[in-house]
């Protein structure tokens, strides 16, 4: 199965929402005004739906726009068009319904990694006793390998550490959905590989759905059931969408050992690489360049 | 320059030495008036070895008079804090109300205590005897508050928006992203702030003092001049001038402590 994911295509063949999707996000636009009169178009007709329980992870070349669109979707960031439905909701504002990984943890420093996991945990369980509650915090910061340095301050903490509680700390609100904004972007490679395995282990167990920003196609690759491809900016939007589709659990070794894994490879460096500046749906620059494509688009739905 | 042992206390005496030196040559040659080195200490000796004597309202050890107008600056100085860290936090906060009145604010601030005061009298002229006390208080708080004012809202607007964006994802009460978030991550500005104010409300005790004529060190140099005792004012400015560098030394190590925190 993995070999026609190869196939980008494949999507067609592959009729993914038999049900209502978990996350749909429809003609997405962000616009920011400018005081020279011209507004700035960052992301536009932005569309995607996203099963229960998928990991999508979200690739482009930096300052494409895929941030400005996570942080809509966390409602951190004000929507300019069209909606986002998260399970039948439509998200007007942040939440912690939406557990955010940020790229630098944000823990706050005049907190321990305990105190900063209880932080949320006291506002999503309050009816639960205290006892309860700094026990789902031990229980994260356990699992994501943290038990012995759980009270510490964050300065006390590697970066790498600080990640872990930020991991803790977003898994422990119990979210609809994970965010996780180019979370290992600041890490080591090993340390990133450490990490990318912790998350899959949670995600797994939890069982959430997950939308990972990334520029990291190895990465992308590891953690997701698609690799969702966006188009530069301004004015960005999804350009292809990419199957993943290794068994899970995962693991690295056999990941590189399967040819499959470089044919994607190919393709997600190729879109980065020679198609990211071309608009689906608009006539491509110079047609004559690359073969025309069908809008990934709907051909995701 | 190159280090040598006991550096640090040898030449902090030599800078003192020379003040002394240029103080000495001044009384003995132009101004004739200027009470010598000599002659302060000997005039002094009676309110330094005895501190906290209290020989009549206005004859009473240089240490009792000092205590007298450090509890007149701590309740002047409680009452800007009090007043000025929520003024700072509203101006850190909205946009609207620091258009509204950051102007004012910009034109009371640079206003000289000796003009606060006579005002500060009026306004409490209905507590009788006790009117010299609140409008001491008034003119300390007055003055004092600023820089606690200004630090503090420049303090809320450099919390970074991180921060804003966990409390806002955890969706924290407004009182929680206050106390959990807002104010320990303004804390450092906070005490730069204190420190200032602490300095000014220091600075100006001496004047309040000078125009209510209140017991305390700043009323006791006003007394000694209108009294023809010129050596007893340069023994009060030594004495203001210690204590306000104590002062300043003590909120720096509170400082300190909060900035590494």
């Amino acid at each position: 199965m993995a070999a026609d994911a190869g196939n980008p295509k494949s999507a067609l063949r592959n009729p993914q929402f038999p049900m209502k999707p978990f996350l749909e996000i429809s003609r997405l636009g962000k616009v920011y005004p400018s005081p020279s009169g011209q507004p700035a178009v960052i992301v536009e007709n932005f569309d995607l739906k996203i099963r229960k329980g998928e990991f999508i992870t979200l690739i482009g070349h930096s300052g494409c726009g895929k941030s400005t669109v996570l942080s809509m979707i966390a409602g951190l960031t004000e929507v300019s068009s069209g909606a986002i439905i998260l399970s039948g909701k439509e998200v007007v504002s942040a939440g912690p319904d939406r557990g955010v990984v940020f790229q630098a943890p944000c823990l706050l420093p005049w907190y321990t990694a305990f105190e900063n996991v209880m932080l949320g945990i006291d506002q999503v369980y309050y009816t639960a006793d205290r006892e309860e509650r700094e026990q789902i915090a031990e229980y994260y910061l356990t699992v994501v390998g943290l038990a012995d340095a759980m009270h510490k301050k964050p300065a006390e903490l590697s970066q790498g550490m600080r990640q872990r509680c930020g991991i803790a700390r977003a898994f422990a609100l119990s979210p609809k959905m994970l965010l996780l904004d180019e979370p290992f972007g600041m890490l080591d490679s090993l340390t990133r590989y450490e990490l990318q395995e912790v998350l899959l282990d949670l995600w797994q167990k939890d069982q959430k759905t997950a939308l990972m920003v990334t520029h990291d196609v190895d990465e992308a690759l590891f953690l997701s059931d698609r690799v969702v491809m966006m188009t530069n900016g301004p004015a960005a939007t999804v350009g292809e969408i990419l199957e993943v589709t290794f068994p899970r659990p995962r693991s690295r070794r056999q990941l590189l050992e399967d040819p499959a894994y470089y044919a994607l490879r190919a393709q997600l460096i190729g879109f980065l690489e020679e198609r990211s500046h071309l608009r689906p749906g608009r006539p491509a620059g110079d047609p004559g360049h690359l073969p025309a494509r069908p809008s990934p688009v709907p051909a995701s739905v | 320059m190159k280090k040598f042992k006991l550096d640090w206390l040898v030449l902090p005496l030599v800078g003192v030495a020379v003040i002394v030196g240029l103080w000495a040559v001044c009384s003995a040659t132009w101004a004739k008036d200027l009470p010598s080195p000599a002659k302060t200490w000997e005039s002094s000796k009676p309110y330094i070895v005895e501190p906290f004597a209290k020989r009549g309202e206005m004859d009473q050890g240089i240490l009792r008079f000092t205590w007298y107008s450090l509890v007149l600056v701590a309740q002047g100085y409680a009452l800007a804090l009090i007043v000025g860290t929520p003024i700072g936090f509203c101006l850190g906060l909205s946009k609207a109300f620091t258009k509204t009145f950051d102007p004012i604010i910009q034109i009371l601030r640079p206003v000289s205590p000796l003009a606060w005061l006579p005002l500060g009298l009026v306004l409490f002229l209905g507590t009788g005897k006790e009117a010299g006390t609140y409008g001491a208080l008034f003119t300390i708080a007055v003055c004092a508050m600023w820089p606690t004012v200004l630090n503090t809202a420049v303090g809320v607007r450099a919390v970074p928006q991180d921060y804003l964006n966990v409390g806002r994802v955890l969706k924290l009460s407004r009182w929680k992203m206050l106390t959990k978030i807002l104010i320990p991550a303004t804390l450092p500005y906070m005490f730069t702030g204190f420190r200032l104010s602490l300095g000014i409300a220091w600075l100006v005790i001496v004047a309040a003092e000078m125009l209510t004529g209140r017991p305390g060190v700043g009323g006791f140099l006003w007394q000694e001049y209108n009294a023809l005792i010129y050596e007893h004012i340069i023994l009060s400015i030594i004495v203001i001038g210690l204590v306000g560098f104590v002062l300043d030394r003590l909120m720096s190590l509170l400082e300190a402590r909060f900035k590494s925190a």
